[in-house]
């Protein structure tokens, strides 16, 4: 099956499909580029920081949780699957499983933010929020401090890009659903689907950068 | 132009394939490698980085100028690390905490 088959919208910017389809996913790509340096300067943070203080850092790390961390992964890997199939469904025109998709796709997203949440709940409550309150048992409590600030700017930033993409998938089922009568064009879901990957794998370099260098391993940094 | 619809054993064994690659980061965690820790987590979480890009971001399938964008955005973040940890591990001071 073809674009070309399909009675889509085509923007009369547009001369046929194939060039609105090429031109959404490279406007798609160009906003993640600007992502992945969004990102970047906090991954940029960590690594002078960590090159700096490779022992407090690992002593710091320490302190989370790698089980939910670990299943936190799992999550987002399995969400990104659900939403690999979403894409697919609505490529072969299956409205009902493209729906369906999408909402176990929001379901994990919302599982992972609840673990989140009890993980943040967990720092707050041992007083490892950077701050006035701030209480490491350990050495260079400064140290630290500073990888938990950026513990929390990281997962912080992340998380908020797990809830917008939760808030994207609300919009795409209501879309999916209105149109459902009639065929549709695949490419939000398509963009929606990049977006979210990219998600996932930001979480694929956070989760061993974050959780895992901590007393499992050498304790050399 | 045709639409890429991939069988769902290659999303399913790209899914299988990023949970290994979840279990191998855990248990490496768990070695002593001194440095090397560091090094092989990341070169895992590359690996897992590009099967998404792409299978699930269908990079493979994507058009030259896609792919061009795309490797721009892994350049320019190596051209931020590169410049900014030539500056800092040349400098002849020690930066004092923060």
């Amino acid at each position: 099956m073809s674009v070309t088959e399909r009675e889509l919208e085509l923007g009369h910017q547009f001369e046929d499909l194939e060039q609105q389809t090429e031109a959404y996913t490279v406007g798609m790509w160009v906003f993640l580029v600007t992502e992945v340096l969004f990102f970047g300067a906090l991954f940029m943070a960590y690594i002078v920081y960590r090159s700096m203080y490779p022992q407090d850092f690992f002593a710091a790390s320490g302190e989370l949780d790698i089980a939910l961390g670990g299943l936190n992964t799992a999550i987002l890997i399995t969400s990104s699957l659900t939403m690999a199939l979403a894409v697919r469904s609505a490529m072969l025109d299956r409205w009902k499983a493209q729906i369906g998709y999408i909402l176990a796709t929001m379901g994990f997203a919302f599982a992972f933010l609840v673990i989140k949440y009890f993980e943040y709940s967990s720092k707050f409550e041992h007083h490892l929020f950077p701050g006035e309150h701030f209480d490491f048992k350990g050495e260079n409590g400064e140290h630290a401090e500073m990888f938990f600030s950026l513990y929390f700017a990281m997962t912080g930033l992340h998380g908020i890009h797990v809830l917008v993409g939760i808030l994207i998938m609300v919009a795409l089922v209501y879309r999916t659903w209105r149109m459902r009568a009639q065929r549709q064009d695949y490419i939000p879901i398509e963009l929606t689907g990049l977006y979210w990957h990219f998600v996932d794998i930001v979480w694929i370099f956070l989760y061993p950068l974050l959780y895992l260098i901590g007393p499992l391993g050498s304790g050399k940094g | 132009m045709s639409v890429h619809i991939l069988p769902v054993k290659v999303y399913v064994r790209v899914f299988v394939a990023l949970m290994v690659g979840l279990a191998i980061t855990v248990w490496v965690a768990t070695q002593d490698l001194g440095t090397w820790n560091t090094i092989v987590a990341m070169t895992i979480a590359v690996a897992k980085a590009m099967v998404v890009a792409l299978f699930f971001m269908h990079l493979r399938y994507s058009s030259r100028l896609t792919m061009i964008w795309a490797g721009a955005g892994v350049f320019f973040l190596l051209i931020l690390f590169a410049l900014t940890m030539g500056d800092f591990d040349t400098r002849w001071f020690q930066v004092k905490g923060w």
